[in-house]
């Protein structure tokens, strides 16, 4: 129990000094999640809605692939990713294994499915005459995805917080692609995981106790946005 | 089958499977400018398959569909902006009635000052300028149909595809929304095509009528003339023409039915020629005198049942067996019961005559 209250204290204390290795790790983390997060907003929306509005051959496979994809084990991805950025692989000459954008990248196919699953289970829930209706009002393609997302804004929010989370929580992919480089790659799990196994438990925990706070900020700004009354 | 005068939008050779299952099959129809057209027909004969092709929301087998002349689907963004559409559900966004009525503009890219002017100018025209900063889900059935309807008007569409928009709204409600929406729609005159189900809207609001069955187009013209003159048996039925009997022409302008003899001044047919006389049930007048124009026919009360404003009866003559609606308050005066007598008035005007094929 002492081990805990020590470890608290210790977060406490590395805050309050405003230790430079904790901040730059944290703002590493933060950078690398989010961009992961936003890339899979960009890419898994539009694939969402596709899925959900249109019927094409294949379609089943293909969200039978995203919803084995929501459940994909880290290490398999962070293996696929390192196989591929490896000096050796197909995009080995890109030089981007052990770097914070191939870290960005197994984020990315991580929270990917999580988004593209969100985003399709909230588009299909919309009343398909109001997406008719949408059409009538004069709506081009990209007005209609507009008028989509802000109409299942909240689903979609979901689809962030879940994206978000797998991003930020995940280990065992940015340890295999990023390496865990001091002062380049390593993010709050895996800093985490290193001092964990050097027995430095007081800073293991302040470093999740710092990630758990991160993790319930974001999710505390998204769920305020999520519930707040509807905007006209 | 087409109106007579300008034609905004042309149908011709319109063929619509599903399942491989033709669904709807149109040669030709124009539909006028400027004229409110009824579409009209039973469950699955086409109607609303038939707006959806005017949408482009569902693609024709084949067939064309011009508006002006030129085909809609070259451009069907373009052409679904010189259109409005609303339907029986209100189909609101979730956001303001303002921000709702606003939104086709909104997508025309028209700017915001102009948008919020038209917007609070169809809103006050629909009665709910007062509802304007309430949110959509916040609204009775009849203010989100209003809003909706002033959501279309808001675009200023030349051509107005309406779905039995007040068919989803009570019967007061109705009634007010019917009223604000034929005053506006004979001020503005966007070519309007209409689908009901009501009778009495098709009479109020149309000025020309299409009737489908089973997907086809079966008769054309003024809305009365096809609720009065329908041009053949399904069509009869379908407009409620409850009297249909199986005749032939005895002499010039007079019919046999059901050992019967009554006059009519519809269209003669060959003499001795096999004919379906019909006479609307409203147009049966009872007395107890047995006198008057017209053809007077001596019956039985057979079977009363009281339907609203009207109490119908089924009255036998002879073996004619027809049926006649009268209402409440004359039904009252006459005091009539089952197994009286009375007298059937029906003037040679209303009996109507389609020929048949040997």
């Amino acid at each position: 129990m002492d081990l805990i209250w020590d470890g608290i204290r210790e977060a406490a204390r590395l805050w309050w000094a405003g230790d430079a290795e904790i901040i730059e790790i944290t703002l590493r983390t933060l950078a690398i999640s989010s961009a992961a997060t936003a890339l899979a907003l960009v890419i898994g929306i539009p694939v969402g809605a596709v899925l959900a509005l249109r019927r094409f051959w294949g379609r089943g496979l293909l969200v039978a692939a995203v919803n084995t994809g929501m459940g994909m084990p880290p290490v398999v991805i962070g293996l696929l990713v390192a196989l591929i950025l490896w000096r050796t692989g197909p995009l080995g000459d890109l030089n981007l294994i052990y770097t914070p954008t191939a870290m960005v990248i197994a984020q990315l196919l991580l929270s990917l499915p999580l988004v593209v699953g969100f985003s399709l289970a909230s588009i299909q829930s919309v009343n398909p005459r109001l997406i008719g209706q949408m059409w009538a009002m004069g709506a081009n393609r990209w007005q209609v995805l507009w008028l989509l997302i802000r109409e299942t804004r909240l689903g979609l929010l979901a689809a962030v917080m879940a994206g978000f989370g797998a991003a930020i929580s995940e280990v065992g992919a940015s340890m295999q692609v990023g390496g865990n480089l001091a002062g380049e790659t390593r993010v709050l799990t895996t800093a985490t995981v290193l001092e964990t196994g050097r027995g430095n438990f007081e800073v293991a925990i302040a470093l999740s106790l710092v990630l758990v706070v991160l993790a319930f900020l974001v999710n505390l700004v998204l769920t305020t946005v999520q519930q707040r009354r509807p905007v006209t | 089958m087409n109106a007579s005068g300008d034609a905004h939008l042309a149908i011709r050779d319109l063929v619509v499977q599903r399942g491989g299952v033709t669904v709807l099959e149109i040669d030709s129809l124009d539909i006028p400018r400027g004229l409110v057209t009824v579409m009209i027909g039973p469950n699955g004969s086409g109607k609303s398959t038939l707006l959806g092709a005017l949408q482009l929301v569902l693609h024709p087998t084949r067939g064309s569909l011009t508006l002006d002349g030129e085909p809609m689907d070259a451009d069907p963004v373009g052409t679904r902006r010189r259109m409005a559409a609303a339907f029986q559900e209100p189909l609101l966004l979730s956001m303001s009635v303002r921000s709702n009525v606003e939104l086709p503009l909104r997508l025309r890219g028209v700017e915001r000052r102009r948008r919020r002017e038209l917007a609070e100018h169809w809103l006050e025209r629909f009665g709910i300028a007062s509802l304007a900063r309430r949110h959509a889900r916040q609204l009775s059935g009849g203010e989100a149909q209003r809003v909706s309807l002033a959501r279309a008007f808001a675009s200023q569409p030349e051509v107005l595809l309406l779905d039995e928009p007040f068919s989803g709204v009570d019967a007061p409600t109705r009634e007010g929304l019917l009223e604000d929406f034929a005053e506006i729609v004979s001020e503005t005159r966007p070519t309007t095509v209409l689908v009901t189900h009501d009778r009495d809207e098709a009479l109020r609001l149309g000025d020309y009528a299409a009737l489908l069955i089973g997907g086809e187009l079966r008769q054309t013209g003024p809305p009365a003339e096809v609720f009065e003159r329908p041009a053949d048996r399904d069509v009869a039925e379908f407009v409620g023409m409850e009297n249909v009997w199986e005749g032939q022409r005895s002499e010039s302008g007079v019919y046999r039915a059901g050992g019967v003899r009554l006059a009519s001044t519809a269209k003669s047919v060959a003499l001795g020629a096999p004919a379906m006389i019909c006479v609307r049930p409203e147009r049966i007048v009872l007395t107890r005198e047995g006198a008057g124009d017209g053809n007077l026919l001596r019956a039985v009360v057979r079977a009363v049942r009281p339907r609203g404003p009207v109490v119908r009866s089924e009255l036998a003559s002879g073996r004619l067996m027809l049926t006649a609606d009268v209402p409440v308050a004359t039904w009252d005066e006459l005091g009539l019961s089952v197994g009286d007598e009375v007298t059937a008035r029906i003037s040679p005007a209303d009996v109507h005559v389609i020929a048949q094929s040997e």
